[in-house]
């Protein structure tokens, strides 16, 4: 009887799990399923499902604007990310100093974090314009004349990336903040009364210390990137000329532009594909060197 | 020795001076321009203290779009949101914690499991779903799907883990069973937590912008990122315009952060250790 009580019966149970478990099923588990089955098929929302196979995968691997796609996607990651990481871990190592007014500079630098993504990108849609925009008139000062940002194929990747940093940098230091926060002070006295200079401080302690931060960060960051889209349609909608077209992207224009259901279900697996093979090999290369 | 240690503390402002500059400058510019007349937006050299200040954009946004709906929309669909969120997640959380049932093991590992699906893969079927029961272009479609998040379940189960079972004790002992020390004790104790949670939440909901994009048609109910979105498809080189609207779209978020700035950051920072 007592121990019935403590653990709970059944129904405690059921009435507690029930909102959780409905919402679950009808916003998760169906959708998942709903998904699976709609990737085999091919359906314009209007007319009769008509079952395909495998030939939306099939059909999407060949494509070149799935590797396009792609290809801008990972370019958007290979400049973001880094950039994000060491600007972020410069400005957490300013504000881990015993400065004054740290805490009103740590609030300024996450004001863009609150801020909306579609606030962000009309802001820097307007700070980007060609003529009349803040960022070419800057760059007027030191005589570069700046490109037309968001309507040149060249550039306008750049500008998404230069946006998407701004916007994330407030977050990615906290969480840095909060690791370095963490190191006791006695490693940075023990070290000092060694002799060890900043640098050798940094490279010893600070950065092994936070192994798990920046792992935590470089997993985070890279999930969300994959999924790069509010910015994007925001302030080029994947053009001009396709230059800023991302994976997400594909897949909302397939589902709600073109009213191909069976595509969009089967490109967005095969990106939790891709985002599941990375998030793996990173959390290898992890526990490789964890181990040495 | 010492010069060189003030040296190195002015580079160091220095440094953050100029970060905090190119941080707070977009601001700026938005908040410039909204107050700018068409003429003076087209200036070269930029006017950064407009000569002319005009409230008109303002008005004219106010008169061209529902923007004290889209206002309106956004707070009670972020607040319904965020409770709703809170309730069913802590009610899952302890359940998970505290409760034993037949297959719950399972179960917790299905929950994480789909944290690795992208959001991506069920908006399409979510949308067919919503569009087949009649809810596209309603509250319940825009509210409903933010009560639910694993995240937030696995989140609160590790808290409510922490508190020790000692206490349950007091209650089992007085006569009390589950929601006495639900509501009694797990609550009162995981304040830091659910604040967490809610902030989370509700900066989820105020600022999601792909869900409305997708299930709202109808400007009575389109809530703030969609309706700024709306202005940018229809005003695209007014820039005066569009920055009073991006202007007064954020406005809210920043007053509850100039307010709630410490829980914020305090919050989002709890997310990252686990």
């Amino acid at each position: 009887m007592y121990h019935s009580k403590k653990t709970g019966s059944k129904l405690t149970a059921g009435v507690f799990l029930s909102p959780s478990i409905v919402g679950m099923s009808i916003f998760v588990a169906v959708p998942i399923l709903v998904s699976i089955v709609l990737s085999f098929t091919e359906w314009n929302l209007i007319g009769s499902i008509k079952w395909v196979g495998i030939d939306n995968y099939i059909t999407i691997l060949k494509s070149d604007k799935f590797y396009s796609s792609l290809k801008h996607t990972l370019y958007f990651i290979s400049l973001y990310l880094p950039s994000v990481v060491v600007i972020s871990f410069l400005i957490a190592s300013l504000l881990n100093q015993k400065l004054r007014g740290t805490n009103f500079f740590r609030a300024i630098y996450f004001l863009p974090v609150v801020t909306s993504w579609v606030a962000v990108a009309v802001v820097w849609s307007w700070v980007f314009n060609g003529e009349y925009g803040l960022l070419n008139y800057f760059l007027s000062f030191i005589g570069v004349d700046g490109p037309s940002w968001l309507t040149d194929p060249d550039w306008a990747m750049t500008a998404v990336i230069i946006t998407s940093v701004w916007k994330d940098l407030g977050f990615v230091t906290i969480i840095f903040l909060t690791g370095l926060q963490e190191i006791p002070d006695m490693f940075y006295e023990a070290a000092s009364i060694d002799g060890a200079s900043g640098r050798q401080k940094m490279m010893n302690i600070t950065i092994p210390l936070l192994f798990k931060t920046f792992h935590f960060i470089i997993i985070i960051s890279l999930i969300n990137s994959f999924q790069v889209f509010d910015q994007v349609w925001i302030m080029t909608e994947g053009g001009p000329a396709g230059s800023t077209s991302v994976i997400v992207e594909q897949i909302y224009r397939n589902a709600f532009r073109y009213y191909k259901m069976g595509t969009a279900a089967s490109l967005s697996w095969i990106l939790f594909f891709i985002i599941f093979v990375v998030t793996l090999i990173v959390n290898k290369i992890k526990s490789k060197m964890e181990v040495e | 020795m010492k010069v060189n240690q003030i040296l190195k503390m002015l580079l160091q402002y220095i440094l953050l001076i100029i970060g905090g500059f190119a941080m707070i400058l977009p601001f700026l510019w938005m908040l410039s321009t909204s107050l700018k007349n068409s003429n003076a937006v087209f200036v070269m050299p930029p006017q950064f203290i407009p000569s002319f200040i005009t409230l008109d954009n303002f008005v004219e946004v106010f008169s061209a779009f529902p923007f004290l709906r889209f206002m309106l929309n956004s707070v009670f669909v972020a607040v319904l949101a965020t409770l709703g969120l809170l309730i069913v997640s802590s009610m899952a959380g302890y359940a998970f914690a505290r409760l034993d049932f037949w297959g719950k093991e399972l179960l917790f590992m299905l929950y994480l499991g789909t944290m690795m699906i992208p959001s991506q893969v069920t908006l399409t079927p979510l949308f067919i779903i919503m569009r087949m029961i009649n809810w596209t272009d309603s509250y319940q479609a825009l509210i409903l799907p933010g009560f639910i998040s694993a995240f937030n379940v696995f989140l609160l189960r590790q808290f409510f883990e922490g508190i020790p079972k000692s206490l349950d004790e007091a209650v089992y002992i007085d006569g009390g069973g589950h929601w006495t020390i639900f509501l009694r004790i797990i609550i009162p104790l995981s304040k830091p937590v659910l604040a967490t949670a809610g902030i989370l939440g509700f900066m989820g909901s105020w600022n999601n912008f792909l869900w409305p994009l997708i299930i709202c048609s109808d400007t009575k109910k389109m809530t703030l990122p969609l309706g700024l979105s709306l202005l940018q498809g229809r005003w695209t080189t007014n820039w005066n315009m569009l920055m009073a609207g991006t202007l007064i779209s954020v406005i809210p978020i920043i007053i509850v952060y100039v307010f709630a700035q410490k829980y914020i950051i305090k919050g989002l920072s709890h997310t990252g250790i686990k």
